[in-house]
């Protein structure tokens, strides 16, 4: 049978399930709804360069020139803290497949007993000890797995993230163990530059007053108005919440426990991730390793084996290649023909004893079992098909 | 891609697989039980089960660790507004390449003989140690699986 070969490149995050939106082939990950985090970028770049604008070029001239370059400075740092809490996966944990969601079904229920017909089974917790107090760890029904500890589902983006913090419009996206640090440090270093930018507009205007009189320096520089009230308005929430992230990773905790009252001393239940100490806490948190992701949005899936165009007739869908924005229920195909064959290579060598290449992993580096993906597997599942076909 | 879809109607088939859980006795810091499962018990010899098992903890433990290391290096990040992160692998990064090295060393020198395959456990997410258990055809009538289960046999 002839057929036209086509090989396409599908890289997995076109195959995550949740409801993240990727840019720059996957480089990017954001959360969906995107217009507040404009409207950030557009206040702070818009409120700096009318700072720039108005208040640069006489501070420079009448004050000192430093004024300007630690403004920049402040502003270029505040951006790319931003865009990285933006852009970075939080600490995303990718859905169980197949066999791990069936090993703990089978694990609960051995656990939970036979549950009479008609009543409700018991919840799905597991209890772990953390440094000698009991945590609950609940199962996501989404995701198919019991939760680690201080994991969270966020139900905007679809995702359990581990350390989950919470999600935030503002940056467009959730915070979690991955960004917590670049999200803290982005607020502290707005809070400088909103501080930095109110102080020097009301310095400016009070300079200005002496020489030419209030009205007139309000009427050459009209910008300054407008940088006071966002700078106003802005310092009270930005510098507020810097405070109270100061606080809670002094206690070593997340804006989720805290709203939940996870930790507040209540049926004596301490927080057992603290280490009692303010100096600890902090450095655990800010100055701790660089968690890396586990997603692997850029690697490529099976899809990079060459499809067939004209599939034979099987009961499967034909392989969708465009990105999945669904939720992935994992338990609709079946994931050993694929992973199998990959595993193939490394036993049937083992069992022939042969000195075959050293490779139990597939050839090329891509070739990984891909995440929770019934597509890839279908796919695969056509090729091994055509090849018996064959 | 044909070699191994060829090997895979004469090759054994996969029986079961095994997950080893995370360990969260110590906080969140990434270590994995060691805990033999029973599963395992006819294919593999416990003491090198759980010495791959320890020595995967070590490597987690190294790459988490809350040291000088760990501080410099987020200093240096920090100073350059993480831009350094762009050209210079973190440290963990580096431990996972060891570990990605050390697994394959493994899977070549213990597991596969004994028809077992390990999966890294930075592809499914550091929830878990995946074994894969396949079938010993070497053996005579021995069925490694204890659980039957229709989710996880071949069709």
């Amino acid at each position: 049978m002839s057929a036209v070969m086509i090989a396409r490149k599908v890289r997995k995050w076109e195959k995550l399930p949740g409801k993240n939106s990727f840019c720059c082939d996957g480089r990017v990950m954001m959360a969906r709804q995107k217009g507040v985090f404009y409207l950030t970028v557009f206040l702070i770049v818009g409120t700096c360069s009318l700072f720039f604008a108005f208040e640069c070029p006489y501070l420079a001239t009448h004050l000192s020139p430093a004024i300007p370059v630690f403004a920049i400075v402040l502003f270029l740092f505040v951006m790319a803290m931003l865009l990285r809490t933006s852009f970075s996966d939080p600490g995303v944990l990718p859905r169980a497949l197949p066999e791990e969601a069936t090993f703990i079904e089978m694990e609960i229920e051995a656990a939970n007993g036979n549950v009479p017909a008609g009543q409700r089974p018991p919840p799905r917790i597991r209890n772990v000890q953390i440094n000698g107090q009991i945590v609950k760890l609940k199962y996501c029904h989404t995701c198919k797995i019991f939760r680690p500890p201080r994991a969270s589902h966020c139900s905007i983006c679809d995702n359990c993230v581990d350390r989950f913090d919470h999600h935030c419009p503002w940056v467009g996206n959730c915070v979690g163990k991955r960004n917590y640090r670049y999200f803290y440090l982005f607020t502290l270093s707005l809070s400088l530059l909103t501080i930095y930018i109110f102080t020097f507009a009301i310095v400016h205007v009070v300079m200005r007053s002496v020489d030419s009189g209030f009205v007139k320096t309000l009427q050459d520089t009209p910008g300054t108005v407008l940088e006071v009230l966002v700078c106003f308005f802005t310092l009270w929430s930005v510098v507020g919440l810097t405070g109270f992230h100061s606080y809670l990773i002094s206690l070593n905790q997340t804006t989720n426990e805290d709203i939940k009252g996870s930790w507040s001393g209540k049926n004596r239940l301490q927080n057992p991730y603290s280490h009692k100490n303010i100096v600890k806490n902090c450095c655990e948190v800010l100055c701790g390793p660089a968690y890396p992701s586990v997603l692997d949005r850029r690697g490529l899936t099976q899809d990079d084996l060459p499809v067939p165009a004209s599939t034979a007739a099987q009961s499967n869908p034909v392989p969708q290649t465009t990105k999945t924005t669904a939720p992935l229920i994992p338990n609709e195909h079946t994931p050993d023909d694929a992973k199998s064959s990959i595993a193939d290579s490394a036993i049937s060598h083992a069992e022939k004893g042969s000195p075959s290449p050293k490779k139990e992993k597939p050839s090329t580096p891509a070739k990984v079992p891909p995440l929770a993906s019934p597509e890839t597997d279908v796919e695969a599942s056509i090729i091994i098909a055509k090849e018996k076909a064959l | 891609m044909f070699h191994n879809l060829q090997e895979l109607r004469q090759s054994p088939s996969l029986a079961t697989k095994v997950f080893i859980q995370r360990d969260y006795s110590e906080g969140t810091v990434c270590r994995f039980q060691i805990k033999f499962p029973s599963e395992l018990g006819s294919r593999i010899e416990r003491t090198l089960f759980e010495d791959t098992v320890k020595t995967l903890n070590t490597y987690y433990a190294e790459a988490e660790k809350v040291g000088g290391q760990s501080y410099m290096e987020g200093c240096l990040a920090c100073a350059t507004a993480y831009f350094i992160f762009l050209c210079m692998e973190t440290r963990y990064e580096k431990v996972l390449k060891k570990i990605s090295g050390y697994i394959q060393e493994q899977n070549e020198k213990i597991y596969a003989p004994r028809g077992l395959l390990l999966t890294d456990p930075v592809e499914r997410g550091m929830r878990v140690i995946e074994v894969s258990v396949f079938e010993d055809r070497g053996s005579s009538g021995s069925s490694p699986s204890s659980n039957v289960s229709s989710g996880i046999s071949q069709r």
